[in-house]
């Protein structure tokens, strides 16, 4: 039997450090009238003229619907357009796997929404942790981005006058969110996608298959291009660019287990942080309370169950710790709704973040069932009972399917077994209101930077910053600073691109030198337990402290004890994921450091210390109104931090109060 | 439970490939597929041995990435299922599992299990999209679309782009994948200006990657994970008919 590889807890736990950085005082954020802040910057942006953005070359790097949304509308701008995929093909991005919906503020219910509306609902979902030009204006071009999706083709569902369909989502009180079945990331990234087949098939895109990005090239404070690997033939290439555009998504695989994709990475906005980029509030990271729970050691990744189940099915666990008995021969007296038993207002339908970390409650408390005793049943018998099987099955067969298919278990007759998993990651890169980071011509979109969900996402808001970003804003902004780049000739012949490219080649062969006897998973799923355990659903000081010791040896031995088989001058999947897991390796530990230096409870951050006497979580305004973008100092320095503050000047925080 | 695997194994899309069998032991009957192929990879890396190369990604049904050929099916023995959602339970305890990438002309090995299906984005290339560009969009009510023609452009628009069908088909057939794409975009009102010479083109384009022609046996509509109806195909043949023997109305 081989050696497991486990990280012990560490004897002694050192203070965390960090230093602190002049803080960020432009934004680029205009002012004045909120409803004409974004009309009047695209008013005062520079332009390039047509004959001009022919010779501007741009690097996209990434397909979902951030990216492709992006490299599509600049192709028909008339851009010439590099997009890097490390999928074999652009449509396989994980927005694809996005389920519920798209908010837009179209009012087509004529039931009161506006664009004040959606962007207040996202504000305060946010825990005031969000700028309000940024809100403003997602709310604002919500409403083009469904016109534009109809007109590419896009079947949303439709009422039987012929005319659109919406749906009520995640606590808003208004129906806004536009859907397609439960596949509607799937059928938005379906038209981004053929958008940009159109930009290919006119000569104004090129497409790379099976190609990842290791590095960003900054010469003299701007992105001047990548160092990307060929993962079929694992040869490095220098690309230069007037522009790079990163929209790589989230990096919610750091632990491990998600309900992301097992590609899905931070490695090219970590190593753009490495370069100088700052990296936004780094611990925001949403987790959904409603997700198939793991069954073994064996399993890869987390399936999301919509949330909406929560609406008729009531959540409990056993009233005996350990009770191995099968749930129907749990009489109702021994059953313990423990949703309804402490928050007797909302019960089984209280926010996210709350269910979530009753969940994780309960299970540490040893109450949890199922094999790893880490799961809560969620049952539809009371409701079977009350509505009927009809009912039941029009509102929720698909997933009953589903859970079904994936389980072997049928919720018509045993209840679900279910838990919180991590989903979405609200931190990213830092960018301004032009979405540009701190480094010029350097951009993050979409999920990859940190813009505008604060401390938490509302539903079916995803889909609509990502496509907001890439049709309707960056193809705006980033004309700004291109029309600074005219004249600007690229090479690849320059030390920047010597150096990127031999430090990514050296990080290569130092992996596939290693040789230990551990491979990359293992290291993966220590990161990720211990990730979960300290930076999840509830965090305190000394959990933190002891986690970030634990990371600094895990990621230490990687470097010693990894086992990477092959060469890197081949088709190597290990090698891939190794280099993935060697950034994630480093993340961690910001993540860690920016929950411990956020003494506060906000959004999806509950600091354990900073609670009120009935467990609610205690934002504090007068310390922590502000954004914290965390600069890369060299290695074994402490980062930096730069505050950026946030006001606000048309709503005002409140206490989100679930009683 | 334990399983005797025998997995198609290439070093490149050069090299010969051949079959090599594995023993594997201890497999829940709640993993995945995909994940009882991890377990295998695990122990390879451990004794020092190439893993197995395999696609995926989402590993929830719906990115397209994966695609086994399992004991002679296309994502393996049940119908209408991604590889990724398939767990071993269906399997028999201690039976032997043949393992081999999906084969196609146009679909080339790059390295053991996984194949270069670029081929299908090629034919969405030449016209499987409307010709829009972002900001010239009417009001999305301006154009009401009656809810049964929605439903139905819907499921044709489900297609994951995996390949299945071009696997399952004995011609090598792209059809299913193509119709669907066609069939999607001619029935909505958004989709009529560019009709007749998308369904030309794309018809095209997939007879020069060097699909085969359909084989009318609905082999690929038995494995499609995206339950693309056959229908799609008789609407793709109508299109196609149409528009080469009835004028354009738009190319004057």
């Amino acid at each position: 039997m081989a050696e497991t590889l486990t990280i012990p807890a560490p004897v002694r736990t050192a203070d965390l450090s960090w230093r602190e950085g002049e803080p960020i005082l432009n934004n680029r954020c205009p002012s004045g009238d909120l409803e004409k802040r974004w009309t009047r910057h695209k008013d005062s942006l520079r332009l390039v003229a047509p004959h001009n953005k022919r010779k501007l070359e741009i690097v996209v790097v990434g397909a979902g619907l951030a990216g492709a949304s992006a490299a599509a509308t600049l192709g028909e701008l008339g851009y010439r357009v590099k997009v890097f995929v490390y999928h074999n093909s652009p449509r396989r991005a994980h927005s694809i796997a996005a389920q519920g919906g798209i908010n837009a503020a179209k009012n087509y219910r004529n039931d009161g929404d506006s664009i004040w509306r959606l962007f207040y609902d996202t504000i305060k979902g946010g825990d005031f942790r969000a700028r309000e030009s940024n809100v403003y204006r997602l709310a604002e071009v919500s409403v083009q981005i469904i016109d534009h999706c109809v007109a590419q083709g896009v079947p949303f569902a439709r009422e039987y006058g012929g005319y659109l369909d919406t749906r009520s989502f995640g606590g808003a009180q208004l129906m806004r969110t536009f859907y397609a079945r439960g596949q509607t990331g799937q059928q938005l990234l379906l038209g981004a996608y053929a958008a940009l087949q159109r930009q290919v098939e006119l000569g104004n895109a090129q497409v790379f298959y099976n190609h990842e990005v290791l590095d960003i090239v900054v010469e003299d404070g701007r992105a001047r291009g990548i160092i990307v690997r060929n993962l079929i033939t694992g040869e490095l290439h220098r690309v230069a660019a007037h522009a790079v555009v990163l929209a790589t998504g989230g990096y919610g695989n750091a632990y491990y287990l998600s309900t992301n994709a097992k590609m899905s990475n931070a490695t090219a906005i970590w190593r753009a942080y490495k370069r100088g980029a700052y990296f936004g509030n780094p611990s925001f990271v949403q987790i959904h309370p409603t997700c198939i729970p793991q069954s073994g050691e064996y399993q890869s990744k987390l399936t999301l169950m919509s949330e909406s189940l929560r609406n008729d099915g009531r959540v409990w666990v056993p009233r005996t710790p350990g009770d191995k008995r099968h749930p129907n021969d749990i009489p109702e007296s021994e059953r313990w709704y423990y949703l309804e038993e402490w928050y007797p207002s909302y019960g089984n339908l209280v926010p996210r973040d709350i269910a979530s970390r009753a969940a994780k409650k309960v299970c540490d408390m040893g109450y949890g069932v199922g094999p790893t005793g880490r799961a809560v049943y969620l049952d539809f018998s009371d409701a079977i009972r009350r509505l009927g099987r009809e009912v039941i099955y029009q509102r929720y067969g698909n997933l009953f399917e589903m859970y079904e298919e994936i389980t072997g278990e049928s919720p018509w007759e045993t209840p679900m077994r279910i838990y919180p998993a991590v989903h979405y990651t609200m931190g990213g890169l830092w960018v301004d209101y032009n979405l540009m980071t701190n480094i010029e011509g350097l951009y993050a979109i979409g999920e990859a930077n940190f813009s505008d969900h604060g401390a938490n996402r509302l539903g079916a808001s995803a889909l609509m910053q990502g496509l907001a970003d890439g049709y309707f804003i960056l193809p705006y902004t980033i004309g700004d600073y291109l029309a600074t780049q005219l004249f600007v000739k690229l090479s690849t012949d320059t030390s920047a691109f010597a150096q990127a490219e031999k430090e990514t080649r050296a990080r290569i062969t130092k992996l596939l030198d290693i040789q230990g006897k551990y491979t990359v998973d293992e290291f993966h799923r220590n990161l990720g337990k211990i990730l979960w355990d300290y930076c999840g659903l509830a965090r305190n000081a000394s959990g933190l402290r002891q986690a970030y010791e634990q990371i600094r040896v895990l990621r230490e031995r990687f470097w010693k004890e990894v086992k990477v088989p092959g060469t890197g001058a081949e088709f190597n999947q290990v090698l891939e994921k190794a280099l993935r897991v060697a950034d994630f390796l480093e993340l961690g530990e910001l993540m860690i450091i920016d929950a411990y230096h956020r003494e506060e409870s906000c959004g999806c951050h509950l600091r354990e210390e900073y609670q009120t006497e009935e467990g609610e979580p205690l934002r504090n305004d007068k310390d922590y109104a502000y954004v914290a973008a965390w600069e890369w100092r060299g290695e074994n320095e402490p980062p930096a931090l730069h505050k950026e503050p946030l006001t606000f000047e048309f709503v005002k925080p409140t206490i989100r109060s679930y009683k | 439970m334990r399983f005797t695997l025998r997995i198609w194994r290439q070093k490149n899309a050069q090299a010969p490939g051949h079959f090599e069998t594995y023993e594997v032991d201890g497999i829940s009957p709640d993993a995945s597929f995909l994940e009882m192929l991890d377990v295998l990879n695990e122990r390879l890396i451990k004794e020092g041995k190439d893993p197995v190369a395999f696609d995926h990604d989402c590993r929830e049904g719906i990115c397209g990435s994966c695609g086994l050929f399992i004991n002679g099916r296309a994502h393996g023995p049940l119908p209408n299922i991604t590889t990724c959602r398939l767990y071993m339970r269906h399997f028999e305890d201690g039976s032997t599992i043949t393992v081999e990438p999906f084969r196609a002309k146009p679909f080339p090995v790059i390295k053991d299990l996984v194949v270069d299906r670029s081929a299908l984005d090629r034919i969405i290339q030449k016209g499987g999209y409307i010709s829009v560009n972002a900001g010239s969009a009417p009001d999305a009510n301006a154009i009401p679309i009656p809810k049964p023609v929605a439903d139905r452009a819907f499921d044709y628009a489900t297609c994951i782009g995996c390949g299945a069908c071009v696997a399952a088909c004995k011609n090598a057939s792209a059809m299913l994948f193509t119709a669907a794409k066609v069939a999607h975009l001619a029935l909505l009102p958004q989709g009529q200006p560019e009709r007749r010479q998308r369904v030309r083109r794309m018809v095209q384009q997939m007879d020069a990657e060097g699909f085969g022609h359909c084989s009318n046996t609905g082999a690929c509509a038995v494995e499609c994970p995206a339950k693309i109806p056959l229908t799609a195909i008789a609407q793709l043949q109508r299109e196609f008919i149409r528009a080469h023997l009835t004028p354009d109305p738009y190319l004057r």
